[in-house]
């Protein structure tokens, strides 16, 4: 975690850059510290933010991108993207007011989500691996096909009467504080994303895919199977995200989580993880998913209308294709 | 690898079992529907009729989409409305007429601003209900116009016509036009749009009246209140149903995009089009031919008698029972239904001969 010193090894000819959590002058760090600026000027000069009620709503109103991002992150890193994300979330929950409508057991219902989330991942995997498709291609088609199946398995439904318990899981705070309740579940999944991507030789083996997915098979990495893997992880914390989705939301319909997908890409491009793969760290993507969250949050407190928003989320992310890269420039351990 | 592998199969191990742990199982019979049917009675308690109308309101207007003509025109009326009794209006709103998030977003915004009132048109029944309910627990009112939410998660619903009159209406105009006989379709906005689904209900309904016997509902087509996909939707039901009669379209952006569909084609004059669009929207087809009459209720008086609703509430004049009364003024004297439901009257038929007194 502490680790501060960049390492650079060199794999089959190519230089392949290992970030670290913390760095000197990277841009995850200037995403990190915009972070911070924004929260302390938002929480002295805006009205309606700083208490636990808002706190609580924008933390979970985030936590879908801030959960899909996790394994979106190595995704990239590795070179690959994921698209159907958003259509996974929709098909997740699609199929848990169905069931549920079914009068199956609620628990049954989220095992079936969580294996149905891990076959999307899978068909997903098999068209990139086996046929050598480009994922970009491969997702955009998985993404119309995944609503299309959810909108054929709960119509023009809209499933809310879950058990009270679990929507208060969904909607509720741990013992009336800022953090939701659902928060736990994915701290646990965001050390572990982080320990595999930052402190494992699988993690080492996604940085090198991504930068020559060539030089790492020659190297001994299974390049498939990391990049199946790392398919069906996606597609397996989608479905989870798309059960806690009807239990935060209270809705179970087809159209859940439209177009999600933009929002999470947005994020860890925003966090400083490279579109061509091979770079990038959790934490920069975790804190892109924070600071567009929080950004949208405020701008909505200010009054900032609608349209206006949707221009500066936009101008951030030009800047933010723009920064790392000026950000690597800038700093002198890599050349 | 196998180390990596590892981790990721305890995390979403341990990821489950939490979510697993949080409580016993249940199904959806052993679940007692807690979810109340009753509207939610106002804090306060004691209504008083005769209270005077509170001053230094301000009421948020939340529609199901910014920048949708439909939605400009009524909370344009709602801040009509509000101007004449001294208060503030503000509006806040998605882009998109699909972002429930979004919506549920702004509520909470609404919420922090502590506005003295809510009026929101639902993108969806269920999803506004958490931050609705947590909103009104705070003391702020919330009343929906234009499409309703569960009823427990309001005081009152402003409706624009009763759902019965709209349905059953806009098929008798088609049945009129088309002597009943025919393959008609409906051509409708998202499918979990709750104002246009109940009125779909209500059409098929008057379909099984036995003088359309002869009148057959071949398709129920989806255009997400997005121009561009509702004139797809109008072409590729031209194109399955060759034979089609008449197309009904509950949705503004519906029936325009789908006039200008057919003024185009050589449909023209053979395919009937009716249902639910503004004056200003549909003049040229109507003058031209393409539709011969369609309805509508007034939106602008529909924002301003949610202004007026949501007034009444902050100022103890109701709370959403059955049987009060408040007054909402130049529109008159106005009574809560069954289910807190306020009702604006009939719709108003447009067609070649009145169509020219209109201006929205």
């Amino acid at each position: 975690m502490a680790d501060t010193t960049d390492t650079t090894a060199v794999l089959g000819g190519h230089r392949v850059h290992r970030p670290t959590l913390i760095g000197g002058l990277r841009w995850d760090t200037v995403v990190g510290a915009l972070l911070v600026i924004l929260l302390a000027i938002s929480f002295s000069t805006v009205g309606g933010f700083g208490n636990a009620l808002n706190i609580s709503f924008l933390i979970g109103n985030t936590l879908p991108v801030a959960a899909i991002a996790l394994p979106m992150t190595m995704l990239v890193a590795a070179g690959e993207i994921d698209l159907s994300v958003g259509s996974t979330v929709g098909l997740s929950g699609a199929v848990m007011g169905a069931l549920w409508n079914h009068g199956m057991n609620i628990n049954a219902i989220i095992v079936v989500c969580a294996v149905l989330g891990v076959v999307c991942g899978l068909v997903n995997a098999l068209l990139v691996t086996k046929l050598g498709l480009p994922s970009l291609a491969v997702t955009i088609g998985t993404m119309a096909l995944y609503r299309g199946v959810a909108q054929i398995v709960l119509g023009s439904n809209s499933v809310t009467d879950f058990p009270q318990n679990y929507l208060d899981f969904g909607s509720g705070r741990l013992a009336g504080s800022f953090l939701p309740t659902a928060v736990l579940p994915w701290l646990v999944l965001a050390v572990a994303a982080a320990v595999v991507l930052h402190a494992t030789g699988f993690g080492r083996s996604v940085f090198a895919v991504g930068a020559s997915a060539e030089a790492a098979w020659f190297a001994g990495v299974r390049v498939r199977r990391v990049k199946l893997s790392l398919f069906v992880a996606t597609g397996l914390v989608s479905s989870l995200t798309g059960v806690f989705w009807v239990l935060h939301y209270a809705s179970a319909t087809y159209s859940n989580a439209t177009g999600l997908e933009l929002s999470v890409v947005a994020a860890v491009l925003l966090g400083g993880v490279d579109f061509d793969g091979g770079r990038g760290t959790l934490g920069g993507a975790i804190a892109g998913v924070f600071l567009l969250g929080t950004l949208q949050n405020v701008m909505s407190l200010a009054d900032v209308s609608a349209q206006s928003q949707t221009i500066v989320t936009g101008v951030l992310l030009t800047v933010s294709v723009l920064g790392p890269r000026v950000a690597r420039q800038m700093s002198p351990s890599i050349r | 690898m196998s180390t990596g592998t590892r981790i990721a199969a305890l995390a979403a191990g341990s990821l489950l079992a939490l979510s697993l742990s949080a409580c016993g199982g249940a199904t959806k019979s052993s679940t007692d529907k807690a979810a109340s049917t009753a509207p939610a009675a106002g804090q306060s308690g004691a209504t008083d009729p005769n209270a005077a109308t509170k001053k230094g309101l301000t009421v948020g207007f939340l529609p199901k989409q910014v920048n949708n003509a439909y939605f400009t025109i009524s909370d344009a009326g709602g801040d009509t409305a509000l101007s004449a009794l001294g208060e503030s209006y503000k509006e806040v709103g998605t882009t998109s007429a699909t972002d429930t998030a979004g919506q549920v977003s702004y509520v909470n915004t609404l919420m922090q601003q502590h506005v003295s009132a809510i009026a929101v048109s639902a993108q969806d029944p269920g999803a506004l209900c958490t931050a609705l309910k947590q909103a009104m627990s705070a003391g702020i009112k919330v009343v929906t116009y234009d499409s309703d939410t569960d009823p427990g998660c309001r005081q009152v619903f402003v409706s624009q016509a009763s759902s019965e009159d709209l349905g059953r209406s806009e098929v008798d105009l088609l049945g009129k036009e088309l002597n009943y006989t025919g393959q008609i379709a409906i051509l409708s906005a998202a499918q979990t749009a709750t104002n246009q689904n109940a009125w779909i209900g209500y059409m098929q309904d008057e379909l099984k009246k036995p003088q359309f016997a002869n009148m057959k509902l071949v398709k129920i087509a989806y255009g997400n209140d997005d121009a561009q996909m509702s004139f797809q939707q109008t072409q590729g039901l031209l194109q399955q149903y060759p034979d089609l009669k008449g197309i009904i379209s509950p949705t503004t952006v519906g029936i325009k995009a789908a006039a200008q569909y057919l003024d185009g084609s050589q449909y023209k004059g053979k395919v009937l089009l009716t249902g639910l669009g503004t004056p200003n929207d549909m003049r040229s087809y109507v003058q031209d031919g393409t539709v011969k009459a369609f309805e509508l209720w007034d939106p602008g008086k529909l924002g301003q008698l949610a202004a007026y609703t949501a007034v009444a509430l902050a100022s103890g004049q109701i709370s959403g029972a059955q049987g009060q009364s408040f007054t909402a003024g130049s529109l008159g004297s106005f009574t809560v239904g069954a289910q807190g439901v306020v009702t604006l009257g009939a719709p108003t038929v447009f067609d070649s001969t009145n169509i020219s007194q209109f201006n929205f």
